[in-house]
């Protein structure tokens, strides 16, 4: 289990521009950190970076676990639950066999509970081309929901959802935080936790 | 299910489902075989001597029409973001998706060439020749064809400028597969020529997991 995640003097650069520079933040478990700016503002590099697919342009980002503290971005990855702008789904497979894929990818054993729980178990036998932008994205949380980690990454998270879907995030996020784990969002919408917030 | 084999028979499975895969590449194949023998005429010893590098060129250009997708789908979709983050290595990501590609193209090639190779009148001891050097060079085309499926990742028209990187990659497997056939028809062993090849194919397989995965971390970052 993750105790913190420390920000020191992040820098991000995506060609000549500098997009943000010298951001120091720390999440700890149990807490959520809402960030938050204008389109363009460097939101979804920062969780990209967070996830280690993008290098910073100066500055490191610490994970600390149990007693050790550490900045390998291989070694923080293996703790993260990714939802990202797009859903990540194949048309070609059904709810369930996409659901099952990416549980069983992250080494857990599919339940079909999860489906349940985010209102998709009667379309657990539906191609995913057939489904709304709203229930894409509820098969996206249940992708995180299986994948069991720690800290959680999410990209507008209420994008696409209707009001119970928006609640239903509420909930799995106040479920997550409340379990020791960590949410850092990139998002428009306050996220309802209590949270600390940053903005870029 | 390991993750390994949970994200080989998923591309298994989109390459039979989505069309684009197998049935294309065979129907590619099937009718280059078919085209030349019309073009060239009923000159049963030339098209028998044709047959080794014919039958060995339709079969690369016929697995390059799928290469291009090999991880440009889950990039697009972003589901090679939730791969990366996975406990399989990037590395073992790319080998999966090697032998995926191999067994939904590669594998189905082989197996229709000894058919094709009647068209050609191709003698049967040849005809077994052009069958072991693709079933021994078409890892390496799905091997090599990773590495610039991955290179062209996030470009927009990645599919034209892949056959410019892989192709010239890809001579020693149709020099040595269709030199196997064309020694075969010698009456002289093919057995070097084979080997060869497969020593080709083993470095392929070998080297090229390593080096798509660098090239897809880096577009990760991209």
């Amino acid at each position: 289990m993750i105790s913190s995640l420390t920000a020191e003097n992040l820098a991000c650069a995506r060609g000549d521009k500098r997009l943000f520079d010298g951001l120091n933040f720390r999440v700890m478990a149990g807490q959520a950190l809402a960030v938050e700016g204008a389109n363009g503002a460097g939101k979804t590099s920062l969780l990209r970076m967070i996830a280690g697919f993008l290098a910073p342009a100066a500055g490191r980002i610490l994970v600390k676990a149990a007693s050790n503290e550490s900045d390998d971005a291989e070694e923080r990855g293996k703790s993260i639950g990714w939802l990202g702008h797009q859903d990540g789904l194949k048309p070609q497979l059904s709810v369930r066999e996409q659901f099952d894929f990416f549980a069983n990818l992250y080494g857990r054993k599919a339940d079909s509970a999860v489906l349940e729980q985010v209102g998709l178990a009667r379309q657990a036998d539906l191609p995913c081309r057939y489904l709304s932008a709203g229930q894409k994205r509820r098969l996206g949380l249940a992708r995180l929901l299986a994948s069991q980690r720690p800290l959680w990454l999410l990209d507008e998270p209420f994008a696409a959802l209707d009001t119970s879907g928006q609640q239903l995030v509420g909930q799995l996020m106040a479920r997550h935080c409340g379990a020791g784990g960590i949410i850092i969002a990139a998002t428009h919408e306050p996220l309802g936790l209590g949270n600390e917030s940053l903005k870029l | 299910m390991s993750p390994f084999a949970t994200l080989l028979l998923r591309d298994i499975k989109l390459a039979a489902r989505s069309g684009g895969g197998a049935a294309l590449a065979l129907s590619f194949f099937a009718l280059v075989a078919t085209l030349v023998p019309l073009g060239v005429g009923p000159d049963l010893r030339l098209l028998a001597r044709m047959a080794g590098g014919i039958l060995w060129v339709a079969a690369v250009l016929a697995a390059l029409l799928s290469l291009d997708r090999l991880f440009q789908g889950d990039f697009e979709d972003g589901s090679l973001d939730m791969i990366a983050l996975s406990p399989l290595p990037l590395e073992l990501t790319a080998l999966a998706k090697i032998a995926a590609h191999w067994l939904s193209t590669g594998l189905p090639l082989t197996l229709l060439s000894p058919l094709l190779a009647l068209l050609f009148n191709l003698a049967p001891p040849a005809t077994l020749i052009l069958f072991v050097s693709l079933l021994i060079g078409t890892p390496a085309v799905s091997a090599v064809g990773a590495i610039g499926a991955s290179l062209t990742l996030s470009l927009k028209r990645g599919g034209l400028l892949l056959p410019l990187i892989i192709l010239p990659l890809l001579s020693p497997v149709v020099i040595f597969g269709a030199g196997a056939v064309a020694l075969s028809l010698d009456g002289l062993a093919s057995v070097n020529a084979l080997g060869l090849l497969a020593a080709f194919s083993f470095a392929a397989l070998l080297l090229s997991p390593f080096a798509a995965a660098a090239s897809v971390r880096l577009n990760l970052g991209s």
